[in-house]
């Protein structure tokens, strides 16, 4: 450490930063590769098949095989598409799902850049995600995917909004944007305190508006194979065609961090005796964040698609108003003495 | 010296691309160039220690404001060739609009009266200081009137926009969620007993 220090200089905290930027990026880029292959499996598993099992020992090798047979691909661009804006659209739609892991805290300790406004920056982040969507649709040149782009671009304004006013209840109860300060207020009991149970209506919209949020079953329409070709991304082929994918991923491993951050305690144990709190916070927030992801899995293996204007009735007409309810009952609920938490 | 660095780069960014807003034939490239002149505005805001302000510019302008406004721009069929005509006749027009616009500029920006020239920079704020909290605190007592008004204003904006677009056809066939709900099996099937017939 101190040798590198003084290798580098005055240049040292871009460097340690970067560094540190590499050793986030990294395990959630891992993530995504393996959480592919347990979707594949766990779906399998619910349908009473094996799913992939010859790329290795039990399919291991599966995810290396797919990203080698994915850039092996040939990446078509059709003749009068924007050049530039179709290259651009998969990296406007992964960026932000990465950038929005800088203020994502692990431990009390662990976190790449402790900020005040965590959470604003996270909501910010997240809504510029919708622009991979709208400019590779228009940058296709093609009427599908267009439509595809306006499609899933409205389904994911329209969640955002009841996302956000689940994420203001948080901030009622916790008085802070700061994520870590958010999980040291359900500190005290065991999960009883954590703030799961007073925001529960809330808990519920945010987990199925971040199912909507990232385009998967039952909201899926944009990609919707058994109706239609695909969304926004039916030109696109090879490798741009997988970062959209890996967009997708990494921004479901987002919504299950921030679940388990805000709702479920982060990094503290259920219980605050022996063998609960042998177990490192670390992971008891990686437990947490593979337990919804496995939600997320489980929702794709069990419900049928909504149709498109159902999807829209969910989110406008039902959730929205549930969460405005909720941060009344809430603000009322926090001036009384019956409030606990 | 990184923050002056940070200042030029960003400074240089926001002139280009505010200049490529207006220069730039297609107007979806001038709607993305100005999502990136509103972007690099917020990296200008955050360097001044106004964190909620330049998130918040973001999260609205960018996140939401900016991508209806593309939704807009890209169903419409726009005609250049259309929307040049006539540009001598109004010429004299814009050009008074210009220089109204520069003296007003010039008022702002270069006279002792208001002051920005010798505006001195916000010296840095303590750790435990929160933006946030000092907006909210403003908003809600010193300026809660001024506040509330704009808030009713925008919301007779709002429903104003939807009564003017609303229009209800009588022939339109839509769903009532509630009654779908409220069906039952037995209203619904009737099951009939039917016997095999005779081979």
């Amino acid at each position: 450490m101190e040798f590198f220090q003084n290798l580098f200089g005055d240049a040292w905290p871009l460097v340690w930063t970067l560094v540190k930027i590499v050793a986030l990026t990294l395990p959630i880029m891992g993530t995504v590769a393996y959480l592919t292959l347990a979707e594949r499996k766990v779906i399998g598993y619910i349908q009473v098949r094996i799913g992939p099992n010859r790329v290795g020992p039990v399919g291991l090798l599966q995810p290396i095989a797919d990203a080698v047979k994915i850039l092996l691909k040939e990446i078509i661009i059709p003749s009068g598409s924007n050049k530039i804006l179709f290259v651009l659209a998969p990296v406007l739609a992964i960026a932000p799902a990465l950038v929005a892991w800088a203020v994502v805290p692990f431990s009390p300790e662990m976190v790449l850049s402790n900020i005040d406004a965590g959470l604003l920056f996270i909501l910010a982040a997240t809504s510029l995600g919708v622009y991979g969507v709208i400019v590779a649709g228009w940058a296709s040149n093609s009427k599908y995917a267009f439509l595809g782009a306006i499609r899933s671009s409205a389904q994911i304004v329209s969640y955002e909004i009841a996302m956000g006013f689940a994420l203001v209840g948080v901030l009622m109860v916790a008085h802070s944007l700061n994520l870590g300060e958010i999980v040291k207020g359900q500190t005290g009991g065991g999960f009883w305190s954590w703030y799961f149970i007073p925001l529960f209506p809330l808990f519920l919209v945010y987990l199925i508006s971040g199912v909507a949020e990232t385009n998967r079953a039952p909201f899926d329409v944009a990609e919707g194979e058994t109706e239609i070709v695909a969304g926004f991304h039916v030109e696109y082929s090879g490798m741009t065609f997988s970062v959209f994918y890996l967009a997708e991923y990494a921004n479901m491993i987002l919504v299950s961090a921030l679940c388990s951050l805000m709702f479920l305690g982060g990094w503290l144990p259920p219980f605050n005796f022996a063998p609960f709190t042998w177990i490192p916070g670390f992971l008891w927030l990686l437990i947490k964040i593979a337990f919804i992801l496995f939600l997320f899995l489980w929702f794709r293996a069990t419900f049928p698609r909504y149709r498109y204007d159902q999807i829209m009735r969910l989110g406008w007409k039902v959730f929205i108003p549930v969460t405005l309810v909720w941060i009344v009952v809430v603000g009322a609920w926090m001036q009384t003495p019956l409030w606990l938490w | 010296m990184i923050e002056t660095l940070v200042f030029y780069f960003f400074s240089a960014i926001l002139v280009a691309s505010s200049l490529a807003v207006i220069t730039v034939r297609n107007p979806v490239h001038a709607a993305l160039f100005l999502v990136l002149a509103f972007f690099t505005a917020a990296g200008l805001w955050l360097l001044l220690e106004a964190e909620f302000l330049a998130i918040v510019l973001v999260l609205v302008y960018v996140g939401a404001v900016m991508v209806l406004f593309l939704f807009v721009v890209m169903m419409l069929d726009i005609n250049i060739a259309r929307l040049r005509e006539g540009i001598w006749a109004w010429l004299p027009f814009g050009a008074l609009l210009a220089v109204v616009m520069v003296l007003e500029m010039w008022i702002v920006l270069g006279s002792e009266r208001f002051g920005l020239v010798g505006t001195i920079a916000p010296e840095g704020h303590p750790a435990g200081y929160s933006n946030t909290k000092e907006l909210g605190r403003l908003i809600y007592t010193h300026y809660v009137y001024a506040f509330e008004i704009a808030a009713v204003i925008l919301l007779v904006a709002i429903v104003s926009a939807i009564a003017l677009t609303l229009r209800r056809r009588k022939d339109t066939k839509s769903q009532v969620a509630s009654e779908q709900l409220a069906a039952r099996r037995e209203e619904r099937v009737r099951l009939v007993s039917m016997p095999s017939g005779k081979k």
